[in-house]
């Protein structure tokens, strides 16, 4: 295996400020190492916390994998991966969907299955306070986004986490969502590319959270007769019930690079076995060495690469 | 060895004396009034010191020493119980009993979490906690039935899934969802009974179910109240405010649709009497069953799919 750089610090909280747009050239010779699919053209979006300004001279951002310093004009525009060390930083929906999908195209389903409070629960801070901070700073209405859209012209059925959502915990409606995502799915006859970023059920909504690991597994299971893919991606991070629910349990499972990985939490671990954990436990690398995921996919081949496995899996000729 | 809890000390006290007062009885009447009094006061004694109990005094009565296991139970339920063992993918899990055997002349099938009583127990059933070699001996057992056309039945009690090295190699994750996914489509009669402990996945991975029954003194959570405690305080001390907070007891299970029927313990609890317990427990499971016997085997899963579908809270 090669080298891998440091471990990246849990991402920040996705701020929704709104940026200028730059022009639409920015097109640029991408990546450090090895590229087969040019990205699509891009527009930077999002900041995120980490970004530091520095007045006259727009935003930078230290890379959490070897501490060289980018603009994020610059990072944004090769979807968040170092040109230096190609890390992986966290990225936003939005960016996801314009990585993946065709146009950056979604037909969103069930925008309107939102939150509420069942235990109207309170820890210092009121759960239903919680949410609408969440929902200002990302501009989503929940943790997970779902519809219809085409991957290199194929349709799919897709879903997203989002880890800037309280964490991309599953909640009802995220369970709600994930559900009627493979429903529709088998009554559509569509593909599901599901991509994971979650901390696993959210505490707040109790047993109820716990409850939508049945619910989401078993509209997958029912998923699983009409014999079209489901493609798992897992993301950083991917832990607690997501984990142990639809995130390991595709036809296929591909991570991106140097992804943390697993059911418990580091820390938990260390307390449990009381001992330090190896470098690299529940990263990508550890995943694919012990025979947890299928394949490593790096940004600049993902897209192409579900397409791979999409046209393959559906047995077209080509 | 005799595990007393400070607020139960005084229900105990009484419950012994019957105890005592019992065996005089049984060999001279002239106890049989007194004996019948004293049964009536320990068990009003029970009744009113219990319902004051907070759900963090209910979580400690779940995880009383003295409580009936999964073995205690199948022991008292099954006929002809035949233990198996094993995932045939990598070793044995002492977390998680199985097997087969005879349920009112039924075959059947069991699975269930095994804590341990004495030091040497506990580390043979690693507390109660499986790895995924559990989860995947599980499964075995559930297409084992599903292929014989026998009825589960699963006895929750965990802290939760065993959060070690060894099981983030094996896969703990992969291995709890596929729990889930084949439970989900099986199409045999599942009951699922939580006796002591239902934390988190662990506890899920055994409970997708066409009933799902909780004993009175236990409780079924998204996660142990110390975690949620330390995640949000940073202090497991603060666990009885989280414990009230997330709403884990038997009667909040019967709200929110988590549980269909809450079984009612002896008097003290379950770990005062566990042939009471055992009898309490079955006269609800073969009704449950009963219940279930009507549906088609496609039915069976449709049953479950839809119980699990309306679980959740949320706008629309
Ligand atoms: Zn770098």
């Amino acid at each position: 295996m090669t080298p891998r750089p440091a471990a990246p610090k849990l991402p920040g909280i996705v701020s929704c400020a709104p940026r200028p747009h730059v022009g639409g050239s920015c097109r640029r010779p991408l990546l450090a190492f090895e590229i087969t699919v040019a990205l699509p053209e891009r527009t930077p979006a999002q900041s995120t916390s980490t970004e530091k300004r520095s007045v006259g001279q727009g935003l930078f951002r230290k890379c959490t994998g070897c501490g060289v310093v980018n603009t994020v004009e610059d990072l944004s525009s090769r979807f968040y991966v170092c040109p230096t060390c190609g890390h992986h930083h966290p990225m936003a929906s939005s960016d996801w969907r314009k990585l993946v999908l065709d146009d950056g195209a979604l037909e969103r389903w069930d925008e309107h299955i939102l939150p509420s409070d069942p235990l109207e629960f309170e820890d210092g801070k009121r759960y239903v306070d919680r949410i609408s901070r969440a929902q200002a700073m990302t501009g989503a209405t929940e943790a997970v986004e779902i519809g219809r859209a085409r991957l290199s012209g194929i349709p799919i059925a897709y879903g997203a986490y989002n880890f800037a959502f309280m964490g991309g915990s599953m909640g009802s409606v995220v369970g709600e969502r994930i559900t009627r995502l493979f429903e529709r799915a088998t009554s559509d006859r569509l593909p599901v590319v599901l991509l994971h970023a979650s901390g696993g059920a959210r505490m707040q909504e109790g047993i109820l959270s716990l409850m939508q690991m049945a619910k989401t597994m078993s509209a997958l299971g029912r998923f699983r007769s009409v014999r079209k893919p489901y493609i798992s991606v897992l993301l950083h991070p991917t832990t607690g019930g997501v984990a142990a629910s639809t995130a390991f349990l595709g036809d296929v499972n591909v991570v991106e690079p140097n992804a943390t990985i697993g059911f418990a939490g580091p820390r938990v671990i260390e307390s449990t076995i009381n001992a330090k954990l190896p470098a690299g436990f529940q990263r990508s690398e550890f995943l694919l060495d012990h025979g947890m995921v299928d394949t490593i996919a790096p940004r600049s081949e993902m897209k192409q690469r579900l397409y791979q496995l999409l046209s393959l899996l559906s047995g077209e000729a080509t | 060895m005799a595990h007393i809890l400070a607020f139960e000390r005084p229900v105990v006290e009484l419950i012994t004396r019957v105890r005592e007062l019992r065996e005089l009885a049984s060999e001279d009447d002239r106890f049989g009034s007194e004996l019948k009094r004293l049964e009536d006061k320990a068990a009003r004694l029970a009744r009113e010191v219990f319902a004051k109990l907070s759900p963090m005094q209910k979580v400690q009565l779940s995880r009383h020493p003295n409580r009936p296991y999964t073995n205690d139970y199948i022991s008292r339920l099954f006929e002809d119980f035949v233990e198996l063992h094993g995932d045939r993918r990598f070793a044995e899990d002492g977390a998680l009993v199985a097997g087969v055997g005879r349920y009112h002349g039924r075959s059947v099938v069991v699975v269930g979490h095994q804590k341990g009583r004495t030091s040497k127990e506990q580390k043979l059933r690693n507390f109660g906690m499986p790895n995924p070699e559990g989860y995947r001996k599980a499964i075995r057992m559930y297409e084992l039935a599903e292929r014989f056309n026998l009825p589960i039945f699963t006895f929750v009690d965990t802290m939760g899934a065993y959060p070690g090295l060894g099981a983030e190699e094996r896969g703990q994750s992969e291995a709890i969802g596929a729990s889930i996914e084949v439970m989900s489509r099986m199409t045999v009669p599942i009951i699922t009974t939580v006796i002591g402990e239902g934390g988190s996945g662990g506890a899920l991975a055994l409970g997708v179910a066409n009933r799902v029954l909780v004993l009175e003194f236990s409780y079924y959570s998204v996660i142990t109240p110390e975690g949620c405690a330390a995640i949000l305080w940073k202090s497991a001390e603060r666990a009885p405010d989280a414990a009230a907070r997330l709403r884990i007891t038997a009667p909040h299970l019967l709200e929110f649709g988590i549980a269909d029927q809450i079984v009612e313990e002896p008097p003290g609890g379950a770990h005062q009497d566990h042939d009471d317990a055992a009898k309490r427990l079955d006269r609800a499971l073969y009704a449950a069953l009963t219940d279930l016997s009507d549906l088609s085997r496609d039915g069976l899963r449709e049953d479950r799919y839809q119980r699990f579908r309306k679980l959740g809270a949320f706008v629309a």
